[in-house]
């Protein structure tokens, strides 16, 4: 893969994506963070990985099922509780695109 | 003028029948008070642990057989992340990278023959919950109870070219998934929904236009409509010598046109990874064999049967097992009374009509076979005649009334009291006396008009047979 230079394009790209928007020092900070940590991951790129089977999953496990049953009641009021601001039973959230 | 190709491929989303969501215990019902069927894992609370309900795997394990697919049998779920409140996790447990199906068809019928659509691949998902604008405050107001509820996402090659065709494709993953019996596929209430991705090139070229993708298209004829007007935006677009965008757009089907949906400010990038939280999934041969045992008869092989066992004709039985609803109230009919053809005439010809009448979908008929039966056996033995019959039948469609009761109350029975019947024939023939001279004469035809006039007189509800034998005598 060839290496990632973290610029300002990506550093606008990546603001998008994550609905942030930084300015001036805090910008800079996480971009040379951001370099740091895409440079780390780099190193493994001098590893030799020729016929090594990809993995699909990091823990010796597979297969981990639940039955069709329903065992959750309404838990309305407790699930709501968590919510800043809620109307009519519902999560109220600023208005989205419709 | 230049003659254009359209090539359309779907993304078809199929809500999957299962009792519960695909990573939690709650109830996937339709239709209950918001945020009644909710959980932390389905809120996306953090720290909760999404756990695979097994029964997702095998629906998905028989769509992907019945649609001929390749079973990756090691695969795995990965997010996609996005911001949107419909979606409280911030990202979508799908399948990206192994998904567990790929390269399937559906065979589908089109003037030209039998056609292949290529399945490029079919994958496991969760549904999203539904948001609703409150006109009040300005501001959205979020149900999670549809979030985590069991998807399959099928998506095929671009292979179909026309709006037929389209629909023909969706109806046969419908059928398959009825008779399967893991999803309704109600467009109306969302458990099918299809985006369309559309392009146009000049006939006769090998390669593909720009295409665009488009959404909220929840029935048939929407679907019909807007692929007709995407195709023709496009073409006028190539025609002034402009440019397609590649973007997806939202079809407004009272306007009758589509417009962009997303701007550059939710540029399309979902960062997939594999998700930690679910173990991969292993699917043996002896679970595929498993799942193709279970498999019930599917439509081929009803209408085969159907033609074998009641005698009923290549267009008959084809038209009975188009859907299962339809298929299944015909043979509970049939083999409550007995009489198969004629089961058989009654929904072709009077369930059918009034389906088109009331505008439904013939998913939608919730009469008892056991009514249709007893009207059946009720004509046949003669205490009903067919028109009457059509009415009571009408009532049954409509709310599955009593039969018998409706037919005692309204007084459509044919009257079997042979003393009047005898009466109204008596004063029939006084009152015609130049008709009964021509019948006595020998002009057998004019039997009928007699016939006719006593079954004006009894309104109907006589046996014309009987009327017809007691006129001969008395005559």
């Amino acid at each position: 893969m060839a290496k990632i230079c973290i610029d300002d394009a990506v550093m606008d790209n990546v603001e998008i994506l994550a609905k942030l928007k930084l300015n001036g020092e805090a910008r800079e900070k996480a971009k040379a963070e951001l370099q740091k940590m895409l440079d780390y991951m780099n190193k493994l790129e001098a590893v030799d990985t020729t016929g090594v089977e990809p993995m699909l999953g990091i823990y010796p496990l597979k297969n981990v099922f639940r039955e069709d049953v329903v065992v959750n009641g309404d838990d309305r009021e407790a699930m709501l509780a968590n919510a800043p601001k809620q109307k009519e039973g519902q999560y109220q959230v600023p208005k989205t695109v419709v | 003028m230049k003659q254009y190709e359209t090539v359309i491929g779907l993304e078809v989303h199929v809500e999957l029948s299962t009792e519960t969501k695909i990573f939690c215990g709650c109830s996937t019902k339709f239709g209950g008070a918001p945020n009644t069927h909710t959980c932390p894992v389905c809120t996306g609370m953090p720290g909760s642990l999404p756990v695979l309900n097994k029964k997702v795997v095998d629906y998905a394990l028989a769509f992907g057989l019945a649609a001929n697919c390749h079973i990756n049998q090691l695969c795995r779920f990965d997010r996609k992340n996005y911001f949107y409140p419909d979606n409280p996790q911030n990202y979508q447990i799908s399948q990206l990278y192994v998904p567990i199906c790929r390269d399937g068809y559906i065979e589908i019928e089109t003037p030209a023959g039998k056609k292949k659509v290529r399945i490029h691949e079919m994958h496991m998902e969760e549904d999203a919950g539904k948001l609703v604008h409150d006109e009040w405050e300005d501001c959205t107001l979020v149900d999670y109870n549809r979030s985590g509820v069991p998807l399959i996402e099928i998506v095929s090659e671009p292979d179909m070219r026309s709006a037929d065709e389209v629909i023909a494709y969706l109806e046969k993953i419908r059928m398959i998934c009825q008779y399967l019996g893991i999803s309704d596929c109600k467009l109306q209430e969302g458990s099918m929904r299809a985006d369309v991705n559309l392009s146009v090139r000049e006939a006769g070229s090998t390669e593909f236009g720009t295409r665009t993708e488009m959404k909220n298209l929840n029935s048939f004829k929407a679907i019909a409509r807007a692929i007709e007007g995407e195709r023709e935006r496009q073409i006028e677009l190539l025609m002034e010598g402009k440019e397609v965008l590649q973007e997806t757009r939202r079809w407004d089907d009272n306007k009758e046109s589509s417009f962009a949906m997303r701007s550059k400010e939710d540029a399309k990038d979902y960062r997939y990874f594999p998700d930690p939280d679910l173990p991969p999934v292993y699917i043996s041969e002896e679970w595929m064999e498993e799942v193709l045992d279970k498999q019930p008869e599917m439509q081929p092989e009803k209408a085969e049967r159907y033609k074998k066992e009641y005698g009923l004709s290549d267009y008959d039985a084809g038209v009975l097992t188009q859907s299962k609803v339809i298929a299944d109230v015909f043979e509970e009919t049939a083999v409550l009374c007995g009489k198969a053809k004629k089961a058989a005439n009654w929904m072709i010809g009077e369930t059918f009509r009034l389906v088109r009448e009331r505008g439904i979908s013939p998913d939608e008929i919730h009469f008892s076979p056991k009514h249709l039966a007893y009207i059946i056996d009720a004509v046949d033995k003669g205490e009903i005649n067919q028109q009457s019959a059509k009415e009571v039948f009408e009532k049954v469609f409509d709310e599955d009334i009593e039969p018998k009761a409706y037919i005692e109350a309204k007084g459509l029975k044919i009257v079997q009291d042979s003393g009047l019947l005898e009466q109204v024939v008596c004063q029939v023939i006084e009152k015609f006396p130049d008709t009964v001279r021509e019948y006595k004469d020998g002009k057998e035809k004019v039997l009928g008009f007699l016939v006719g006039q006593v079954m004006k007189e009894m309104k109907g509800k006589a046996n014309p047979a009987k009327v017809n034998e007691m006129l001969r005598s008395k005559i």
